[in-house]
């Protein structure tokens, strides 16, 4: 029981942590261009 | 389509906004031709290279660039001139687009919620399964008070799209698969909170929220589907100048505004202009382009008096004319009104999902109610009736209906744009496989708008080649097919070239005067002529006999095949074309069509697919604005890539590569995919078959529901994803193809054909 208390509050904590995660990259805009993304690599220059 | 690359600096400041505290404007372009890693640095860096550009970012999926900039050295004009500098092509996008903006939103909730249902279906099955596998009494009260806690929030926000639909539903007095849906989750939500917090028996969180979760996938993809679809724009306004040049009676010009055009006003144009309205010629000698209203990318001299619908090309002279029309009511008008009208008549389409769903939702309705009617006089217990009543609930939410036809669809989507061919969603697919005729649109689709020689007649080494120097100084599409044809001749110096709108071009040759072009008009010159009367363009030097050349189009990449196979399919063809009645039976005579007909409007054009579709689905592959109305009036309608704007706005299917064997290929995966959605129902009528009776027995444990819900779901989506191997076009003809019905290929009579 003990350790449940310590346990199922870290695993809730890590499930919300990665929909936040989630959440927070819908927000931004990451999944708006995803061609783009991968088309992004092979330009070397990082300059923009 | 060159003249509508000139962009009126009025339209884009119409659409850029700016903010009016740090004078920052910004505006989104649609660059069609940005397709890699070189375009996207090419424009971002080019733009960035400016000073006054705060913020350049490119969108690959969305074929759009949004631009930032601050100060008043540039406005929205300047901006796209600066991109065509790069070499794109920019087009500017209309902010205002409350559709794509809606849509757009519902994806992100709907991503959102699925994201929240996947969080709480996780944790909760993790909570579930240490109770089912046999926790303590305390730890198991313990985890269905958690269970709960996670839960409420996420069913309610996760199944806010269910429940609105569901409302929207009753509110018509409907039944859709929202309302069983709705209805399941939110009495096992209640009912399992009841026992959670007494602490009885078996709660059902896991299977309400994981329900959600599976059908918001089906959702999401389903939305994620229409959503690159609408990513193509929708533009009639596009080919109608937003301005037009008056002539004052003083003689004096000024430039109104379109809408302020009225009958009889008399209107300048330069060449390269459109015709803003419908118009009457009275003054200039021109030729102008009619393709919009045809199809026909075809010359045509003009005469005083003439009158020419809105949107025809002026192409090389300055004109005056008359309107004969307003804004409201050109041409151009009244096509974007006959396309509104052909799309709502499009809507009463519904799709098998919700057929089904309207069988569906009812009987477990019904079936719920009497398992609860069932129970309480059996037992008389209401709480065990209603536990019973929720599990049928459950247990028949249709994860069928709601994850196997998007995932049918997404996936058959998929293989299609392998092929290069784009859907615009679900229902297209399954129209398309409804569709048993076939009408083509001549040029553009079954032809190019390249002409060929179909035969050299003799010439002399001389007159070849004077021929093939006459021809190569013009840019008609009949001129450059003879100089193709004659193109390994050498060439000879001529004197005062000159082009004659709508006739042909002539020059001088050692003194004598030399013409190329429309038969009466060359003949004038010759002393007569060497057979081939009949042709529509001769040659011909002055005092000589002429020359008559018959071309034709040539027929588009696997056009023949195409038609080959469609009419294997079982399938009718016919064509309906603008053209002459000459050129039509030509290529329909090459292409072995028995049905066609020519000289047809856009009008005209929706006139014959109404009267095949009494008795008929109709496909429509056609490209022109001129089969814009048609398209959007016919069963279902496909379009190439290079299809004017409105035509592919307009089409259901999109195909990039230059064959029409995309048709037939389409066709094919579409009886395919509808085949598998009929198997999916199946499998789900299967499952209910097994799953009911338990239920209603009350043998439906929370166990037994997770357990038989992600089975069935699995089942489904395996059986769909067969179709991402659907064989490819190369080897089409081997396998699928079905003897063409007798007589159905041969004659074609619309209402001869059994539906």
């Amino acid at each position: 029981m003990n350790t449940l208390v310590i346990l199922v509050p870290i695993a809730l904590g890590l499930g919300l942590l990665g929909l936040c995660a989630f959440v927070w990259s819908l927000k931004a805009g990451q999944f708006d261009d995803l061609d783009g993304a991968a088309h992004r690599i092979l330009d070397e220059d990082d300059a923009l | 389509m060159a003249c509508c690359a000139t962009s009126t600096p009025d339209r884009l400041d119409h659409s850029a906004s700016v903010d009016p505290v740090a004078d920052v404007r910004s505006i989104s372009f649609m660059v069609p031709s940005m397709h890699c890693a070189g375009c996207i640095r090419t424009l971002e860096k080019g733009l960035a290279a400016h000073s006054d550009v705060v913020r350049v970012r490119a969108n690959l999926s969305l074929k759009q660039i949004d631009v930032v900039w601050t100060g008043d050295a540039a406005d929205a004009d300047e901006m796209a001139r600066r991109i065509a500098d790069l070499g794109f092509d920019a087009m500017p996008v209309e902010k205002q687009d409350d559709a794509d903006a809606k849509m757009r939103r519902q994806g992100r909730h709907l991503m959102l919620c699925l994201a929240v249902a996947g969080f709480a279906s996780a944790n909760i099955m993790l909570l579930s399964v240490s109770v089912w596998s046999g926790a303590q009494a305390e730890t198991a009260k313990l985890f269905a008070l958690l269970s709960g806690v996670i839960a409420v929030p996420a069913i309610i926000f996760a199944g806010s799209p269910f429940f609105s639909s569901a409302i929207a539903a009753l509110r018509k007095r409907q039944l859709n698969m929202d309302v069983p849906i709705s209805l399941a989750v939110l009495l096992s939500l209640l009912m399992s909170l009841y026992e959670a917090l007494i602490g009885g028996g078996e709660t059902f969180f896991d299977a309400g929220v994981m329900l959600l979760f599976f059908l918001l996938i089906g959702r999401t993809l389903d939305q994620l589907m229409r959503e690159k679809a609408a990513g193509g724009v929708r533009s009639l306004a596009r080919l109608i100048p937003q301005r037009a040049t008056r002539v004052a009676q003083d003689g004096s010009l000024s430039q109104i505004n379109l809408d302020e055009v009225e009958t009889g006003m008399v209107l300048r144009l330069s060449p390269g202009d459109r015709f803003p309205v419908n118009a009457k010629i009275l003054a200039g000698s021109s030729a102008v382009d009619r393709s919009v209203v045809t199809g026909e990318a075809d010359q045509m001299p003009i005469s005083e008096g003439q009158v020419f619908e809105a949107g025809t090309l002026n192409l090389n002279g300055s004109l005056d004319v008359e309107a004969v029309s307003d804004a409201q009511s050109s041409f151009l008008a009244e096509v974007m009104d006959m396309m509104r009208a052909a799309e709502t008549s499009k809507g009463r389409y519904r799709r098998i999902a919700d057929r089904m769903a309207s069988i569906y939702a009812p009987a477990v309705h019904l079936l719920a109610l009497i398992t609860l009617a069932v129970w309480m006089l059996a037992t008389g217990d209401f709480k065990s009736s209603l536990t019973a009543a929720i599990a049928v609930l459950i247990i028949t939410c249709p994860c069928a209906l709601g994850l196997a036809v998007p995932v049918t669809h997404v996936v058959a989507a998929n293989r299609l744009f392998r092929e290069g061919i784009l859907m615009r969603d679900g229902s297209a697919l399954e129209r398309l496989a409804e569709a048993d005729t076939v009408f083509f649109d001549k040029t553009g689709t079954l032809t190019s708008d390249r002409l060929r020689l179909d035969a050299k007649p003799s010439l002399s080494i001389d007159h070849a080649s004077v021929l093939a120097s006459l021809a190569a100084r013009s840019n008609h599409p009949a001129a450059r097919a003879i100089a193709d044809a004659y193109s390994h001749e050498p060439l000879c110096s001529l004197d005062d070239v000159q082009e004659v709108a709508g006739s042909g071009i002539e020059a001088t040759w050692h003194a004598r005067r030399i013409r190329l072009g429309r038969a009466t008009w060359v003949r004038e010159l010759a002393s007569g002529s060497s057979g081939n009367d009949s042709a529509p363009t001769c040659f011909a030097i002055e005092g000589e006999a002429s020359f008559g050349f018959r071309l034709s189009a040539d027929l588009n990449p696997g056009a023949a095949a195409a038609v080959q196979r469609v009419t294997k399919l079982g399938r009718n063809t016919a064509i309906l074309s603008g053209d002459h009645q000459a050129n039509v039976r030509a290529v329909a005579d090459r292409l072995g069509i028995a049905c066609f007909y020519a000289g047809l409007m856009p009008r005209g054009k929706i006139a014959k697919i109404e009267e095949a579709a009494a008795s008929d689905k109709v496909l429509m592959v056609g490209d022109g604005l001129n089969d814009a109305p048609s398209l959007a009036a016919a069963h279902v309608s496909m379009a190439p890539a290079n299809a004017t704007d409105v035509s592919r706005a307009s089409a259901d299917f999109i195909y990039t590569r230059p064959s029409l064997l995309a048709v037939p290929f389409a066709m094919r995966l579409a009886r395919a995919a509808n085949r598998v959605v009929r198997q999916n129902f199946g499998i789900a009528i299967v499952y209910n078959c097994i799953a009911v009776p338990m239920a209603m027995l009350g043998h439906v444990t929370p166990l037994v529901a997770a357990i038989a819900m992600s089975l069935s779901s699995i089942i489904v989506v395996s059986n769909s994803l067969r179709l991402a191997f659907f064989d490819r076009l190369a080897n089409a003809p081997k396998r699928h193809l079905q003897p063409a019905q007798e007589g159905s290929a041969s004659i074609f009579s619309p209402a001869e054909v059994s539906p």
